[in-house]
């Protein structure tokens, strides 16, 4: 019974194993330098070799160029009729199937469907031997291809978040510190992630978190961003101490900004920091009087909230 | 390609060595963050001229897999030192973003 390979047709395979037989040439998976006999050493010394080296299919090759392939089949055969101290030339298998190191593995895949050869030698572009490829070869690649993929595909999978994601913190702001900017979002962002919360999540959730701790260093006079994470929703409680926001509309435009010449050469100020609040959260809550400050909260759900947004 | 890829092609200077070498999948070139922040993809090079702390948080939150310095701009201490906190890659060029990104985008596409 021959099971051969699993069919690997375009039509019922996962793409990303398509992709990869079509795009990956023989060159990457098969063993280069392979171990060879000449001509006119005895069948004795190519089942001394084999037997050394574990190997079920030796190429007879004399200075890269390939003359056939000593299998176990062809050492039996001159076992059972005890010639073993002849030379290869006589017993081996000629007229041999070869493949070409540029080829793409799908057509390696398609010979050891076609012939039913263990392997086949492979050869440059100049036809002369390269290497060997085996079925073992091939599934070492592919089973390398697939731990890669899958280990992908898992951490992509949902996973229930750990117990001790609740979780309350404040932070301060203070005006134009910049150095500390950004500190109070990447803990919550760990914190999320620490937790195995899903990464579009987070994405949100850093997205909102960062922009009013940003606000707050680039337009406040000072103030707190305050977190609060339970198992359901991710809490973000911006309040600062002044100046207050003129004119809340033009607040909430893109690109409409407050910032001096030298916080945008700071690469803020672009004037998307609300409206991006806005956009990723699921509950957005804007206050402000001048002179008094402004106070944002925004909530992003864990459990049901905007699939798409970040 | 990988992060470690990235810090072998000509005239791109390693200034913070110490990362976590991932997968570079796409480019961002952009120097304000507030876009970098809501567009940048996940495990994108960075590519601009901002050459402060707050990128380095930017390129964290947004999840990108390193920042490329563009126009050899001074790299100041405190953006080193929160780029090795964040285990990210931190590249320097004399290329401008467009020169930068053109070269990326090229290497990107050869390797699909």
């Amino acid at each position: 019974m021959n099971r051969g390979l699993p069919d690997l047709s375009v039509e019922r395979s996962p793409l990303s194993l398509v992709e990869m037989i079509y795009s990956t040439p023989i060159r990457e998976v098969m063993t280069g330098d392979p171990i060879a006999v000449r001509r006119s050493e005895t069948m004795r010394a190519a089942q001394e070799l084999m037997r050394e080296k574990s190997i079920s299919g030796l190429p007879v090759a004399e200075d890269g160029r390939l003359y056939g392939i000593v299998s176990i089949h062809d050492l039996i055969l001159t076992i059972q009729s005890d010639q073993l101290d002849q030379p290869v030339e006589r017993h081996m298998t000629d007229h041999v199937v070869t493949l070409e190191e540029a080829m793409p593995l799908s057509m390696a895949i398609a010979y050891f469907g076609k012939y039913p050869f263990g392997r086949f030698p492979v050869l440059d572009a100049r036809q002369r031997l390269a290497g060997i490829l085996t079925v073992r070869d091939i599934n070492v690649t592919l089973i390398d291809r697939l731990m890669r993929d899958v280990t992908r595909y898992e951490s992509m999978l949902e996973s229930e978040p750990l117990p001790g994601l609740a979780f309350t913190r404040v932070f301060h702001a203070r005006r134009h510190d910049f150095e500390q900017g950004g500190k109070a979002s990447t803990a919550l962002k760990r914190h999320l992630s620490d937790h195995r919360v899903r990464r579009e999540l987070i994405k949100r959730v850093a997205i909102a978190a960062y922009e009013l701790e940003m606000n707050q260093v680039v337009h406040s006079i000072g103030g707190t961003l305050s977190f609060d994470v339970s198992p359901e929703r991710v809490g973000i409680l911006a309040q600062d101490r002044g100046p207050g926001i003129a004119d809340m509309d033009l607040a909430m435009t893109e690109g409409y900004t407050t910032a001096d010449d030298w916080i945008k050469s700071l690469g803020f100020g672009a004037g998307l920091g609300l409206p991006n609040v806005k956009r990723v959260a699921d509950e957005f809550y804007l206050h402000s009087e001048l002179g008094i400050g402004t106070t944002v909260k925004a909530v992003i759900r864990l459990d049901t909230g905007k699939e798409n947004g970040a | 390609m990988k992060a470690s890829d990235v810090a072998t092609l000509d005239g791109v200077e390693t200034v913070q060595p110490d990362y976590e070498n991932r997968d570079i999948l796409a480019g961002y070139a952009s120097d304000l963050l507030s876009d970098v922040m809501a567009h940048a993809p996940e495990g994108c090079l960075l590519i601009t001229i901002q050459a402060h702390g707050n990128t380095v948080s930017v390129a964290s939150l947004a999840g990108a897999a390193g920042v490329m310095i563009c126009n050899r701009r001074p790299i100041p201490d405190d953006m080193i030192a929160a780029a090795r906190a964040e285990r990210l890659p931190l590249f320097r060029t004399a290329r401008n973003q467009f020169e930068m990104s053109c070269l990326l985008g090229g290497l990107l596409s050869a390797r699909e």
